[in-house]
């Protein structure tokens, strides 16, 4: 097929094309054909028939009957978007300190990093959907006395009240502590955003420490003026990517997949995921254009 | 004389007692920190093992907390027989390792030549590969469907007047989607190994040409070798998240058992065969879960060194 004298320059194009062969193949017939589908779907009905099936072209009214009249697409959607918008920044500081956390020299270093990056192999969607309302845990939890006040493991009763009583905002105080009820569903949510993190950590070069300590830099100022500047482009990655992942198991897609395949509405179901793209796809611009606005890049 | 060199010694030795007393405090608040934010990450690990060996009388008896009374393998049975452990897990295994395979092979070709074999418009296409992230899976979910219900590839067969094949319970949607490059996560992997291989030095590849080695052995044997951090990376994804998954799997067997779906069935599946008793179902469940979890565990177990020194190297980031 390659021909002898084309230049190593053509060759490698044409080899390239040859390597991203499969991609395109499969980009072109299990993703631009679906989605345009999907589309097509969503403004019509569909009803299976024998050997296929059929779509009537319909308009808007699947739209029309999701945002006026579906029972519960509204509240699941606005629930959705808005846990995820609590959740990532919070997602975001902790693993940009467990990063900075885990980058230290300490003993048993390794065994912490391996422990830390657990939760991407053992939090997953089957899984944690059966965790969230795990009986025994909750029956074990009071039996080992760990709920004195009458309040759950690992909550934050008392903290809030000592936050309050020193006078700081509610809202402020109930995200806090709000935070800190979750931190399971946090931390095993940002086990890749810390390997990120980490990883980028390592690329900062030493040299710009030396000199920082050498003008006497205290480690706050080292963290605000070095690594938290270096770590910008990667909270951009990493907030589109925590976005992208709290789609993975929420009630929006639990919703979207039952209203396919348990009521057989599949042209509801498609504009739902429609409605939903979008929604998120207008949130990942405005986060990344503020994002992007700050970030800082060394070269 | 001698008095003030020891004083001045001494001044360069002891710094100041302040920062040593700041120093120390940081490690042991450093230390909690680290092993606070780690037993909770394990504690619903190690509540899980509690709870696999106990017989059903411990659950009532208050003096027992974590150690079991009275060991026993009961519950592993149990829940091995009402999720069918063995096929489901050989089932899984098959497909998560086929994947594995299928997928690293053809996100890391795509991936070397959007990283260095350019050609007109790989700009672009790399720029879809982003696109294909962004956009949820769900998005795309019935007409999935519907392709592997009624397959044709491009429409082939309809012009023969056929009707498409109907591929569900079978693995044949595994292994398109992945050795297509379109199957979980895929476009991640392509982005982790572009820019791994971005930050391979091309004299490398150079020195390969200039001794006569072809772009295909290039890649075999000089990027391949100097990037396994990055294949490791990728592999333990794909491997882990395939196992995990429920999302391709429900969508294309109905019929074929494998781990993820099985534990969800099975609180439904132990009310009607076993017990009517919450705390018993509850478990079970957990026993189960444990069952499905237990080999990646002690895979990682295995392959953590490796993970963890890769990201010391990778530049996973950009």
């Amino acid at each position: 097929m390659l021909k002898k004298n084309l230049s190593l320059e053509q060759r490698k194009a044409w080899y390239g094309v040859l390597f991203a062969a499969p991609w395109m193949i499969g980009f072109a017939f299990l993703f631009l054909i679906p989605l345009f589908q999907s589309f097509r779907f969503s403004i019509s009905t569909l009803k299976l028939a024998t050997g296929g099936f059929i779509t009537e072209y319909e308009g808007l009214a699947n739209f029309k009957t999701l945002l006026f009249t579906h029972p519960t697409f509204n509240r699941t959607l606005v629930e959705a978007v808005s846990k995820m918008l609590v959740n990532v920044p919070i997602i975001i500081i902790f693993s940009l300190f467990a990063a900075v956390l885990l980058n230290q020299k300490f003993k048993g270093r390794t065994l912490a990093r391996a422990i830390f990056f657990l939760p991407v192999i053992i939090a997953s969607s089957a899984i944690a959907g059966l965790d969230s309302n795990n009986f025994i845990a909750n029956v074990m939890q009071s039996a080992s006395g760990a709920a004195e006040e009458g309040g759950n493991f690992l909550q934050s009763f008392e903290l809030e009240k000592m936050l309050l009583d020193s006078g700081m905002a509610k809202g402020f105080v109930f995200y806090l502590t709000g935070a800190v009820d979750r931190i399971y569903e946090i931390i095993s949510s940002s086990g890749v955003q810390i390997l990120i993190f980490l990883a980028a950590l390592q690329s900062i070069s030493p040299s710009l420490y030396e000199s920082a300590k050498m003008e006497g830099a205290t480690g706050y100022e080292i963290f605000w003026k070095i690594t938290f500047p270096m770590m910008t482009p990667l909270i951009l990655t990493n907030t589109i990517y925590s976005v992208i992942d709290s789609f993975n198991n929420n009630s929006m897609s639990g919703l979207i997949s039952k209203t396919a395949f348990a009521q057989f509405e599949f042209g509801h179901s498609a504009a739902m995921s429609w409605i939903y793209f979008l929604i998120i796809s207008l949130l990942l611009l405005i986060i990344g254009w503020i994002i992007s606005k700050r970030v800082f890049y060394y070269d | 004389m001698q008095t003030r060199l020891q004083t001045i010694q001494n001044s360069i030795k002891h710094v100041n007692p302040l920062d040593t007393v700041k120093r120390w405090s940081w490690i042991a608040f450093r230390a909690l920190l680290v092993t606070g934010l780690c037993f909770i990450i394990l504690y619903p690990l190690i509540q899980k093992l509690s709870v696999v060996f106990r017989n059903r009388s411990d659950m009532y008896d208050p003096t027992v907390l974590w150690i079991p009374k009275s060991f026993t393998l009961d519950n592993v049975i149990k829940a091995m027989d009402t999720m069918n452990y063995w096929i489901a897990f050989k089932n899984t295994l098959f497909i998560s390792a086929g994947t594995t395979l299928l997928q690293v092979l053809s996100c890391g070709l795509a991936a070397y030549a959007f990283a260095r074999l350019r050609f007109w418009g790989s700009e672009v296409l790399f720029f879809l590969v982003i696109f294909t992230i962004v956009v949820p899976p769900q998005t795309l979910m019935i007409p999935t469907y519907l392709t592997y219900r009624y397959f044709d590839f491009f429409g082939i067969l309809g012009w023969f007047g056929l009707d498409g094949i109907n591929l569900i319970d079978t693995v044949w949607p595994f292994i398109m989607s992945s050795s297509l490059a379109a199957g979980l996560k895929n476009g991640l992997y392509i982005f982790i190994f572009r820019q791994f291989f971005r930050a391979i030095p091309k004299e490398l590849e150079e020195a390969a040409y200039v001794d006569g080695c072809g772009i295909g052995a290039t890649f075999f044997r000089i990027i391949l070798p100097n990037a396994v951090p990055a294949f490791i990376t990728v592999i333990l994804f794909s491997f882990v998240w395939q196992w995990n998954d429920s999302y391709f799997v429900s969508l294309f067997f109905n019929k074929e058992q494998v781990l993820s779906t099985q534990v969800s069935a099975l609180t439904a599946q132990i009310y009607q065969t076993i017990t009517n008793d919450p705390l018993y179902v509850s478990m079970i469940l957990n026993t189960g879960t444990l069952l499905v979890l237990a080999p990646l565990i002690i895979m990682y177990i295995f392959v953590q060194r490796y993970f963890v020194e890769s990201v010391e190297r990778t530049g996973i980031v950009g």
